[in-house]
Parts: structure tokens; sequence; C-alpha cells
């Protein structure tokens, strides 16, 4: 189902959703970030702000236009929402174990960058959870640090959307189209006032993105990069990274499918104690603590742990790769480290025949 | 998030092992686990303390959990105290177990604690098992009765500190494992201890003529959901909770050799 | 008491000698039985004889005052004892003990040294035995200084 939607028929949707029981989430401008927050209408989005980002740089412009999906990736993603910063596990008291409540809200996405929209199944695949609806909107201004093609997971919405939206604005005015990729998404889709599209309205959208497809900021090597990893183990390129690496955990966190979780225990006076989980970084020392000692207190070894496991061994643990190429790990980096230039010297050593040692 | 909820176990006996181990069997307070295999691992829960994976030391088969803890921290030290009647949760089986099905002769190479991973294997039936076990002294060795009562297992114990009253071996294990009898075309071998000691007794078993394909290790990392949710425990490819912690030695020696990793 | 060949054949030891080169071995050696607390030599005593302990354990030791004797190694079934006959001056470094009933093939090194000059092959494939038996002693040593077992905590 492919239907046009102005910017009325974009809060219809919100409206919609928001009828139907769901908490949607979107961005919304806060502390000088597009951030991600509950909308009560479309009128919360940042309509006409965009990015402007760089390696250790973030900053919100003013566009030209009121386009209200034209910015990057932002230092929040959904993994707040599917695997929260902190989660309750379970209590424990004289009467026994208590599992925490699963009280998770029914989450509607809405303008769910193609990046994200891989990260949100990657991570789903890793945590579970209920699965939100999701609006994407497809990537037709890619960022100074988007790789999202080399890494196959955009600039156009790929699987797992309810709903995709193409933002356009032009002399025919400020519109959405909208496809259903679901049953759910199209009955949605039904509630909301629009137009059917027309084939121009899905030829201007297909060319949008795929002019976006040539203008990413960055781009992934073209090579295998599980090989390019397990080459490089012992490679003095770590160390190197390591003299700018603060080993500050700031890419962990913002990178969408990062998902590893420390557990906690605390206990009161009373002798109540209670299990959460928190987020964990590998760039955490005891992150590797074995009795006795962490094994990884390098920094060298901490970021071959992270770039490894991201582009790498993820294959061999979950089949896919646990990068998209939104580019926040190059943003939020205090020191401006870039994995796709760190992934592209690693390539370059293992075509001289690797360094070893 | 079911799978990080504890079932409640109780304490039923404590036998003192060493000066820091003891080996507890628990009995389940109501809802019981699926059986554990040898090799395979708990998360053990100590009421407020923490959680700490602990491998099985023996399977009764009557429902109970036997576990050999030692005391190296916090929530060690309190499962290590736990008296009789004290409750612990329990979470598992947890990770891959010892690979027994084709051993024609099994050679068990233990170190320090590592023995208790491996004392369920003991009893399997095999043509021929040799237990190597090392440890620091005469005071550290584990199951010392019951390792005196084997009657089907050919017994090598050494440690590296000997007194006046230790007729045993002092030495390290892998020199009994570089002269003892050992046909290779038929003999899997089992290690557990730590990692260097792991290492250097792979290597000794190489040069003997045993493929790599037919030694197995337990190996370790920080182990804390138990079913790689977590990220802690990752070596290289594999998250140990899962795809570990029995793993052969074919997989685990680059990533034993790599630093840091 | 002459060697039995079978006793030879079956150490993991010699495995890289030929049965000729076994029988030349067993021709400058012989068995013996030793009860446990016999002591084989003294720290300082003249090195002129080597064993190969076929079963039973003998411990090596030396004397730390005020502690006494301290058991350093002990020596099992297939491994060797003794290697001061090697080199100058020919005197035992630390002391041996019989702690449980042990048979051994004890070679007489002076005869084994004749062989080996007379015998290049033989001498150079006894060289790699001795390297590899003192290679593996030395290895475990080293690893048994990391205390590998200690509590960590």
């Amino acid at each position: 189902m492919n239907v046009v939607l102005d910017l009325d028929g974009l809060d219809a949707l919100v409206r919609v959703l928001r009828r139907d029981g769901r908490v949607v989430v979107g961005p919304v401008l806060r502390d000088d970030a597009i951030t991600l927050a509950e909308l009560s209408s479309a009128a919360g989005l940042p309509s006409g702000w965009g990015v402007e980002t760089g390696p250790g740089h973030y900053r919100v412009r003013r566009r030209a236009d009121a386009a209200v999906f034209g910015h990057s990736a932002g230092p929040q993603s959904w993994k707040r929402f599917l695997h929260p910063p902190r989660r309750r596990l379970l209590s424990s008291d004289s009467s026994g174990l208590h599992p925490a409540e699963d009280d998770a809200p029914n989450y509607a996405f809405l303008g769910v960058r193609p990046c994200d929209l891989a990260a949100i199944a990657k991570l789903r695949q890793i945590v579970g959870g209920r699965a939100p609806f999701v609006v994407a909107a497809q990537c037709t201004e890619p960022g100074e640090l988007c790789f999202c093609a080399s890494m196959g997971c955009g600039p156009a919405a790929g699987a797992g959307y309810d709903i995709a939206l193409t933002e356009r604005i032009d002399s025919d005015g400020h519109r959405f189209l909208a496809t259903s990729g679901t049953d759910e998404g199209a009955e949605v889709l039904a509630r909301v006032p629009a137009r059917p599209a027309s084939p121009n309205d899905l030829a201007l959208a297909d060319q949008d993105v795929e002019a976006a497809t040539r203008r990413m900021g960055r781009a992934m090597p073209e090579l295998d990069l599980r090989d390019v990893l397990t080459a490089n183990r012992d490679s003095a390129h770590w160390e190197t990274v390591a003299e700018r690496c603060l080993t500050c955990g700031n890419c962990t966190m913002v990178c969408p499918t990062c998902f590893c979780v420390s557990v906690e225990d605390t206990t009161d006076l009373d002798g109540n104690a209670e299990r959460s989980q928190r987020w964990a970084s590998c760039f955490e020392i005891d992150f590797s603590y074995l009795h006795g000692g962490a094994v990884r207190t390098s920094g060298a070894a901490r970021y071959r742990q992270w770039m490894t496991h991201k582009l790498g061994t993820w294959h061999d643990q979950f089949g896919t790769s646990g990068c998209v190429g939104c580019g926040r790990c190059i943003a939020w980096c205090p020191a401006g480290i870039d994995i796709t230039e760190e992934a592209a010297a690693l390539a370059t050593m293992m075509e001289l025949g690797g360094e070893r040692p | 998030m079911t799978t990080w909820v504890p079932t409640p176990y109780e304490v039923v006996t404590r036998t003192v092992e060493t000066h820091d181990s003891v080996t507890l069997t628990l009995r389940p307070v109501a809802e019981s686990l699926p059986a554990f295999r040898p090799g395979q691992f708990a998360m053990l829960y100590a009421h407020g303390v923490g959680e700490v994976p602990i491998s099985i030391s023996a399977i009764p088969g009557d429902g109970t959990l036997v576990h050999t803890i030692r005391a190296v921290g916090a929530v060690s030290r309190t499962l290590h105290d736990a008296g009789p009647g004290t409750v612990i949760g329990v979470r598992g089986p947890f990770g891959t177990a010892w690979r027994l099905d084709d051993a024609e002769d099994l050679l068990v190479v233990a170190g320090g604690i590592g023995l208790a991973p491996l004392r369920p294997v003991l009893g399997h039936p095999a043509k021929r098992t040799v237990l190597i076990a090392g440890a620091r002294s005469r005071q550290d060795l584990l199951y010392q009765d019951e390792i005196a009562q084997l009657s089907d297992v050919d017994v090598v114990l050494t440690v590296d500190h000997g007194d006046h009253d230790w007729h045993g071996r002092v030495g390290f294990v892998t020199e009994p494992l570089a002269s003892i009898p050992l046909d290779p075309d038929r003999t899997t071998a089992l290690l557990c201890g730590p990692e260097p000691m792991m290492r250097f007794c792979a290597r000794t078993l190489l040069g003997r003529g045993l493929p790599a394909e037919r030694i197995q290790v337990s190996l370790e990392r920080n182990m804390q959901c138990g079913v790689g949710l977590c990220g802690h425990c990752q070596l290289g490819p594999l998250l140990l909770c899962r795809d570990g912690p029995v793993t052969g030695y074919p997989m685990a020696e680059p990533l034993l050799l790599a630093k840091e990793l | 008491m002459t060697i039995p060949m079978t006793d030879l054949d079956a150490l993991p030891l010699l495995t890289r000698l030929s049965h000729t080169q076994r029988a030349a071995i067993a021709g400058v050696s012989r068995i013996e039985t030793y009860e446990p607390g016999t002591r084989l030599f003294e720290e300082g005593g003249l090195a002129d004889q080597c064993w190969v302990v076929l079963s039973g354990c003998v411990m090596i030791d030396t004397v730390v005052p005020p502690r006494g004797r301290i058991t350093l190694q002990s020596i099992g079934p297939g491994e060797l004892l003794g290697w001061s006959w090697l080199v100058p001056p020919y005197r035992w470094h630390f002391g041996a003990t019989v702690v449980s009933p042990t048979r051994a093939a004890v070679v007489d090194t002076g005869a084994l040294r004749v062989l080996a000059d007379e015998d290049p092959a033989l001498g150079y494939q006894l060289s790699l035995i001795l390297i590899d038996a003192l290679l593996n002693r030395l290895q475990a040593t080293r690893i048994r200084l990391l205390d590998l077992y200690r509590n960590p905590s």
C-alpha cells in the first residue's frame, strides 16, 4: 500500500498510533541535539532542524526548509527503549525470589532511519522483547559520518518496518510517501487521511533514496572484515589507536547495537536485595574481570575487542555484522576515532601481508 | 527476563575439601532445574551478594546438585560459608559438556580447582582412564579420599611443594604427561585448570602424537548471564557461557595464545 | 640383573632409538629394585651413573637449614634421574631418596659415554633424548615458579 501524507496526515498518524494505546516515540530537538522522546503530535518533530557532524563533532543547524526527518543519527538510539540503560531483574527477601515485572510499554517508533531499522533487528535478535511498531523514515540526506550503504543497511529501509516514509519538499509541497510493510501498517495507514500515491511519487522517492546512496560521507572497505580482523589480531596498529583512545566507552553507549550489560546487586538495611542490569562497556576495566584481575587491561586490547566484536566476531555469534553504518561512534568519540578509517588501515596491513610481532 | 530468575535450592550438606574449598550438595526447594552434564556450569546466587559461575562437580542422579566452591571473592566466600539450610539461587545448566562419546582411553588432566569440573567424568566407562592431577601442595588436593577409592583409574597426583608426609609426586603435571604410556590413536584428553597449565599440557600431548581434535579444554571468562546476552565472557568469536566452557583445542589454541583477548 | 628389552622398548623416552640402539643401551645397564628409604646418592658425591625409573618414585632433595631436607622434585615411571655425570665436576648437585618400591634401569654412564664416542649416530640420538628430558624438566620447573594454583584472593 502506497499513499501520500501531508503534515496533517503525519499528525493524524501519530494520533492513530496513540489512540491504539501505543507510546509514540520520535525525534525531538532537546539540549541542542536531536534526541528521542515521546510525541503527542507531529508538531513535536524537529521541523527545520538538521545536523552537522564530524569526528568528535555534532551540532544542530537550521535548515533552509522545514523537513522533519532531515537529520542524521543523534546521540541516542532506539536501544534505550528496547534495552533500557537500567532494568530491574529481580528482588529477593525472606519470602523468596521475585522476578521483576516486564513493564515495557507498547512502543511505536516514528522516524526510524534505515540504519537504525537494521540496528533494531540486530538488537532484538539478542535482547528479544516485544516488537515495536516501526514507522521508518527513508534516508534522503546522509550525514558526513554515514556509511550505511557500505554496511548494506541503507539508505533505503530494509525489512522490518510497518510503515516506511519518504519525505519530500518541492514546489508541490511538503509530503511523505507512506509505504506499508506489514498488514498492521496498512491497517494503520487506512485510518489516516491521505491520497493515493502516483507512479511519479514512487519514482521521485526511489530517485531521492538512490541519490543518497552516492552521498554517503564515509564507507567501509570492501573486504570481508572478519578476515581483516582475524588477520590483524596481533597487529601493532591497535597500539596506535590506543594512543588516541581514552577508553571512555562513549562509542559503546551511543552504538545502537552494543548490547552488553553488567548485573549489579544492592541490599537495604532490612535485608532485602535487588538485582538489576545496566548497560556495560567492553572499555570498562572490570568488564573482563576474572577472579584476581581483568583479562583486558590495555587500551589496545579493549579497543580491539570492541571493533573486532562489532565488525568480525558478531558474525560468528549472531550470523550478521554488529555495525549498521550510522556513524554515531565517530561523532561521539571525544578523540574523533573513525571506525571506517581504522578498518581501512587494518585492511591495508592485511593486504601487505599482515603485521605480526 | 526469566533467564535471570534463579531457582531456589537448599544446602543439604557441606563438606570441607581443603582450607579454601568446600563441596555443597543442594536440594531443590520446590521446582528443580533440568539435569546437568559433566562440564556444564550453574550460576549460583548468594542473596544480596551476587552470582558466580560454578561447575557441576558430581551428578548423583537424585535431583541434587553438587558444587565444589573455592573462596576467591565476595560471592564465592559467601557460598563457601553457606551451611546446611541456607537457600541459594541456582540458574542453569549452562554451557557445553565434555564430549566422551567415542572415548576409548580417557586422559584426565586437572590443575587446582580444575579437578572439580572433571570429577563427574571419572566414573565414565572407558577402556582405560588415567587421572593426572596437580595442586599447590598436599593440603590443596581435592577429593583425596575419593581418589584413593577409585579402582578403575590410574592416578598420578603431583604437587608444586612437597613436604615430609607427601609420598606422591612433586613437579608439574606436564612431567608425568610426557612419560606415561599413551596410545595417541585411541586417547581423548580432557584438560581443566589455569590457562597456562592447559596450554602447556596440550603442547606436551601434541608432542606425543595426540591429534588436537581429541584434546578438550575448559575455558573461563567473566560469565554473568549464562545465555550469551551480557557479552562479558567473550573470547574471540566465542561466548564462553554458550559456546564453552568445554572447547576443542583446535578452536581454543589460537585464542589462548593471543594476549589480552 | 640384565635388563629385559621389553622394559626399554616401552619407554616413551627412548622411542627415537632403534631396537639395536636400545639393545646397546641395555648392554651398559642393569635392573635394580629399591626399598622405600633407600638413599641413591648424596649431594657432592661422585656422579657415575644415571637411572631410568621403570616403576615407583624417587625424590630429589637438598638441605636448607633450619628447614632440613626439602623435596624439590619427584622422578616417576619413564623419567630420567641424574644429570651431573654429564658435566664437570661430576658431583651430584642434589640428593635422591626412594619413596616407594622402585624398579629402575641403572646406566653405567662411563660405558654409555664410550658407546656414544664410538657411534656418533647413537651419541647424537642420546644427546637429543637428554635435551628433551632436560627441557621438559626445565619447563615444568619454570611453570611451577608461576605458582598457578595459588588462591588469587
